[in-house]
Formats: C-alpha cells, structure tokens, sequence
C-alpha cells in the first residue's frame, strides 16, 4: 500500500471517509487546519504519496469568476493571459444525450471555477481518478468556461432545427481566406481562458474525457497574451505584429452598449439565446516572416497607428479619436484609406467586442517558417450586421491582407448564463 | 511620418524628400542628365541621386512590358485558335516577364487583380485574367468559352504597357518593390499556390527573383557605399538561391512544383527567407 495509508494510520480522524469537498468545507472554517496542519489535509486527498502541501483554503475572491450568472462569464470578463479553445463534434445522437452532456458539463465547469476538481474522489485504488489531477493544488486563476452551439448543431440529428436563430448560419466565403477543415467548424464551441495555462488546459481535458462516447474533439488551439505579470498596468495588449490590438474595443463597463453590441436580445428572433452572444472565432496566421522585413513606414501604414504608441497616424495618443479625414501638409490622408484602422473603424456604426489572442503552432512543415498568428474572437448581437459586415469590408480591401490569412473559421451561439440548479443550454431544450 | 512629431522642421523636410513621401518634387523636377549612381558624394551625408537609378529601372520594366504584352498575345491568340497545347506551352513564359515588375503593376491599382488573381482572391464574378484561362486550360482542359478572357487579358496587358510610363517611380518603390517580390514567392509561389492548376509555380519563382535581383543590380553601388557588408551578403544570397534554382531547370523552363520533394521545398523557402531579410535593409540608402 502507499504511504498514504501509513501516514494517515495514526490520525483517527482519518479514518472516517471523508470527501474532498468535506476537507475544504472544513478548511475553510480553519477546523480542520487547526487540527491538523496544512500537509496532513493535502496528504489526505492526494492520489500520489505528495506530502506537499495544498492550498487549503477557499481561493481569494480576484482568482475567481462565478460561473453562473445572467450571461456566461469568458464574454465581457477582461481577457485573461491565456485561452485553450476547443471545438467539439457531437456522435451521438438525440437531445438527451446531449443535454446530459450540458449538465455534466455544468457542473464541472461550475466547480472548475471555483477551484475545486471535477468530481468526488473516491480513495478506491483499483479505479482511475475522477479528475486528471494537474491542477490540484492551483488556485482557478480567473477561469471562465464558455459553451456555444455550432451551427451543425441545429440540423436534423438533435431535433433542434426550428430553434437556429435566422442570423444564426454558417459565414459567407470572404475573399483571400483559405479555410482548413482541421481549424473550422464545430457543433460545439467551449471557450477556455485562465491566467494560468496548465489550468485552462485541465478543464479543456477534462471536459473531453466527459465528453467521451457523447462528442469527440474537432479542434483545439491554444493562445497567449502578455500576462498581467509582464504588464501589470493592463494596457492594451500588441498581437504578433508588435502593435497594440483591441484599442477600439467598446467599453465592456457600459450595460448599454453591451445590450446593444454584444448580448442577443430575446427579442432578435430566438428568445432561448436573450442574454446570450454570437461568437465568431477566426485562426489567422500571419506571414511573419514577411512583416518583419517590411519597412517601419509600411507597418504603420498597414495598420495606420504608429507602432511605438498606438496612435491613429497623425495623432499623439492610443485613444486619441481616429479622424479618417485628417490630412498632412501635402494634403493627403494621415490614415491611409486602405490601412486596417481605416476600414476597420470607417463611420464607427460597425461595432464588436474583440477578445481575441495570439497564438504559436510551432512551423509550417512545408516552408519551414512560423505557423503564428492570431486566434481572433468576437462577440456580437448579430453575426451578420456586425462580423460578417466587417469582414466583407477587411476582406476587399484591407492593407493588412498582405501579411495574414485565414485558415480556420467558426461560429457558436454562446448560450444565455445558467442559473445555479438549471445548466449550459438549459433555454435551448 | 511618424518623426514629423519629434524632429525639427529642418530635419524633416530633408528626409521627407528622400525618404519616399514627397517622391514626385524630388525625381521629377530635375530634366537635367543624371550622375552615374556611382559618383562620389561628399562626406555630408547628402542623400544619394537615384535620378539615373530610377531610370535604368524605368528602362527595364518598359522592356519587360514590351515582352510581355507581345508574348501574351500569342498566348490569347493560341486560346482564342482553341490550340490547347501550343496555349498551355505559352502560358508560364508570358507570364514571366508580369512576374519581374509586378511591384509596378501592382502600383496601378486594378490592373493586378484583373490580370494576375487567384481563384479565391475576388468575387466569382469578377474573376478573369491569366489564372482563370489557367483553370480552363489545365483542368477543364479547353479553351472553349475563354475567349472573352483571353480579349480581356490582352486588352489589360496592353493597358499596363500604356499605363507603366507614367507610374511614379522612386527609390523608395524600387526597394520596397524589391523586397516585395520576394514576398510574392514567399507567400505563393513556394508553397505551390500561385499556379494551382498548372504547376507552373517556378516559372514566377524565378522571375519573381530576377526581378528583385535587377533593382538590387542597379541599387548596387548606392547599397556598397552605405554598407559594403550588406552589399556583399546580399548578392552572395542571390547568388545561393539562383544556385538552387539552377537543379529545377527543365528545357528552357522549369519542373513542374509537384515534383519537388518536401525538404527541396523547405529549403527554397528558408533561403528566400535568408535573402529577403538583407535585402529589406537595403532602405539605408534611402536615409532615415
């Protein structure tokens, strides 16, 4: 037997079966951690004869983001330093299969959240662990847990057909993209961010292995920010091409515009997705190896923002107005008409919440070069008046065409927030 | 642009005019001769005089144009004759000589998309020009219905000819357009997306890289003077990659992209990447 048995032989109290959950109850009053000291309380609920000890107490409260609520949290939350975004294919068939899944799912991300491990751990010793163990012992690191429907998934298998939303279908083909079905697609979509990425990937992890007989996974890609230890002044983050990314994002404060720009209403023709949000998500890689070569002005240009401070070309300061119409002494534009700020920004109708995050896929094993880009994600009240709209107009047009490429595109119907008792989708069935 | 905040006025205007914002007052208001390029300046850092330069460059991609447009219309007529072979045998080599200036062409707008887009790069619509009479001849194997194409292509080729004279070139278009050229190989033509149906990608392979090697030639002495290193590691790397290129040879043209091997690929673009990067620096002659 392992030393965990001998370790805990002498402690009465260690006889008595107690769960996981039991132990941080009780640490969380200080009973058991007065009684026994932090090292007894991880030896008791570690698989491995770890005697180190774990952080017994309730996580603080800025390391956690509920996970129920009106709306899904990972949406209007500040990004965390990393996302692990899965794309999941559902085999089997019927709704209540699949809502089975939404509970299971539910509930472990709801415990997830709050640092706690997916399940209750039974001391039997010829059974796996319920959950994989590599975040036992980390605090939740801000997770959010976000779940989308595909598409796919209001075809004939689920019953689910009259309930697509009519914005809800699968994006036009813009011009110059060159979609691989190994980044596209997914009749689920489950965002995962964390400031920390063994966390983010452990929930990832598990939810596959919940998954398992009910839906496999269709694609996975990681991504990274600066981290807010790197910048601990939360400005705006630089993607890959060294400039700043997401000044122009609307104010995620403001409840008005969040209504207006990002949360589905009930009333916009599918009244199970009011409170929830359309998320398109889209792997760009970028032609690294080219922007670098490219010339300082040709950067600027590209973007029309200097790349030193973030201003609009012409202007001193990041969130200085960008004023399309402002001319140099020769008497051209200061913002190139085709730059991506120009298109991007144009009469500032077309609004969208960008939460999105580089990302690095080792090489491209045909050319050698790096296989890096941009996980871009949006949330929007409307795929088509919002991202489709924009994408048409970056897509023509725009200067940074030349050094990015799409190659994976999909979109989810992010769900409403569940309601502690209820469960993700719960609206949908 | 950027420096117009910080410098003092003196100092911008000098590097607005020779740094590519104000080029039209700086090229074209001397009609006088121009000095060699491999004259002497003063110590001062004058900024060099790509009077001469720009001229030799405006000289060649004239040329190319000639060549082009002429070698097009036997490719269109060929189409037009409905003699698939003799069309598909003329079609890399005219396409060869857009390939050497197409930073040029790409400068006048529309005219790159009508003549030179790939199959997803606009709307179906508004799809025509060498790639579309590609797709036809290669896959649907005929030149039936391209007819209307092939007019089209060789009115555009004949408007690039009309057009180019009067495209404003300087130095600052030469260097960038140099190192453009190669980014063209780097993001299609190495990976085999250029000719999708024809294979032909070598073909604009190797114009592309004749194209950048003619503006480092005549930018040469300007570059050996700024940084005689850079000059040397630069033409040592077109000297590699022309190397390279030389065992892809077939005829008077080149292998067909699917016989590369995957490591043959990879190494192409590794040494395109190795030559582009030097070559991106040669913007120091431009000043700041």
């Amino acid at each position: 037997m392992s030393d965990r048995n001998k370790n805990s032989n002498d402690d009465s109290i260690m006889k008595k079966p107690m769960t996981r959950r039991d132990v941080l109850r009780l640490a969380g009053t200080g009973g058991l951690g007065l009684l026994l000291g932090g090292g007894a309380i991880g030896g008791l609920f570690t698989a491995e004869n770890n005697r180190k000890s774990e952080a017994a107490q309730a996580p603080a409260a800025e390391d956690r983001i509920p996970f129920y609520g009106h709306h899904q949290a990972g949406i209007i939350t500040p990004a965390q330093n990393f996302i692990c975004f899965a794309a999941f294919d559902v085999t089997g068939s019927g709704s209540h299969s699949l809502q089975k899944l939404f509970r299971t799912w539910t509930a472990a991300a709801a415990a997830m959240a709050e640092g706690k491990q997916v399940g209750e751990e039974s001391d039997n010793h010829n059974l796996p662990p319920v959950d994989t163990g590599e975040s036992v012992g980390l605090n939740p690191s801000r997770l959010t847990i976000t779940f989308g429907a595909g598409t796919s998934l209001f075809d004939d298998r689920f019953g689910l057909s009259s309930k697509r939303p009519p914005s809800f279908k699968e994006l036009p083909a813009f011009n110059g993209e060159q979609l691989e079905p190994q980044w596209s697609g997914g009749d689920i979509g489950v965002q995962v961010c964390a400031d920390d990425m063994q966390v983010a990937f452990h929930a990832v992890r598990n939810l596959a292995r919940m998954a398992r007989g009910t839906a496999v996974l269709r694609w996975v890609q990681e991504g990274f920010q600066r981290s807010t230890q790197a910048d601990p002044s939360g400005g705006t983050p630089r993607n890959l091409l060294g400039f700043k990314d997401g000044t122009g994002n609307p104010a995620v404060t403001s409840g008005q515009d969040m209504d207006k720009v990002v949360w589905a209403q009930g009333s916009d023709g599918a009244a199970w997705m009011g409170g929830g949000s359309y998320m398109a998500v889209r792997r760009i890689r970028m032609r690294i190896e080219i922007w670098d070569r490219s010339s300082l002005k040709d950067q600027e240009d590209t973007f029309g923002r200097y790349r030193a401070s973030g201003a609009p070309l012409g202007s001193k300061n990041e969130f200085d107005p960008v004023d399309l119409s402002a001319k140099d002494e020769k008497g051209n534009p200061h913002i190139p008409a085709n730059s991506h700020v120009a298109l991007a920004r144009g009469d500032g109708s077309l609004q969208m919440l960008r939460r999105s995050y580089s990302y690095s896929g080792g090489i491209d094993l045909k050319t050698g070069q790096l296989d890096a880009g941009l996980l871009f994600i949006s949330y929007q009240r409307d795929l088509i008046k919002q991202f489709v709209a924009m994408q048409q107009k970056l897509s023509k047009s725009d200067r940074l065409n030349e050094y990015i490429l799409h190659v994976g595109s999909a979109v989810f119907a992010c769900f409403p927030g569940a309601s502690k008792g209820g469960y993700i989708g719960d609206t949908l069935f | 642009m950027k420096y117009n905040v910080i410098l003092p006025t003196g100092i911008l205007v000098a590097s607005l005019l020779f740094s590519g914002c104000g080029q039209k007052e700086n090229v074209e208001a001397d009609p006088t001769p121009a000095a060699p390029a491999t004259t002497e300046t003063s110590a001062a850092p004058a900024a060099a005089d790509f009077t001469a330069a720009i001229e030799q460059y405006r000289n060649f991609a004239v040329e190319q144009c000639d060549l082009f447009v002429k070698e097009t219309e036997k490719f269109t007529n060929a189409v037009k004759a409905g003699k698939l072979d003799e069309a598909k045998k003329l079609y890399a080599p005219a396409r060869a000589y857009y390939e050497r200036i197409e930073p040029v062409a790409e400068a006048l707008g529309d005219l790159d998309p009508n003549i030179d887009a790939r199959v997803n790069d606009v709307d179906a619509a508004e799809w025509r020009g060498f790639h579309r009479i590609e797709k036809a001849l290669w896959e649907d194997k005929t030149t039936a219905g391209q007819e209307g194409f092939a007019d089209q292509l060789l009115k555009d080729a004949q408007l690039l000819r009309a057009k180019i004279e009067t495209i404003d070139i300087d130095a600052s278009l030469m260097v960038t357009g140099a190192v453009e050229l190669l980014n063209e190989v780097s993001s299609s033509k190495v990976t085999g997306e250029e000719e999708l149906y024809s294979h032909t990608d070598l073909y604009d392979f190797a114009a592309n890289v004749e194209g950048a090697n003619k503006i480092f030639e005549i930018l040469k002495p300007e570059v050996a003077k700024k940084d005689a290193d850079l000059e040397k590691e630069i033409g040592d790397r077109f000297a590699t990659l022309k190397q390279e290129l030389e065992a892809f040879k077939k005829g008077d043209g080149y292998v067909d992209y699917t016989e590369l091997k995957d490591d043959q690929i990879r190494k192409l673009s590794q040494n395109l990447d190795a030559l582009a990067e030097p070559l991106s620096n040669m913007g120091k002659i431009l000043g700041v």
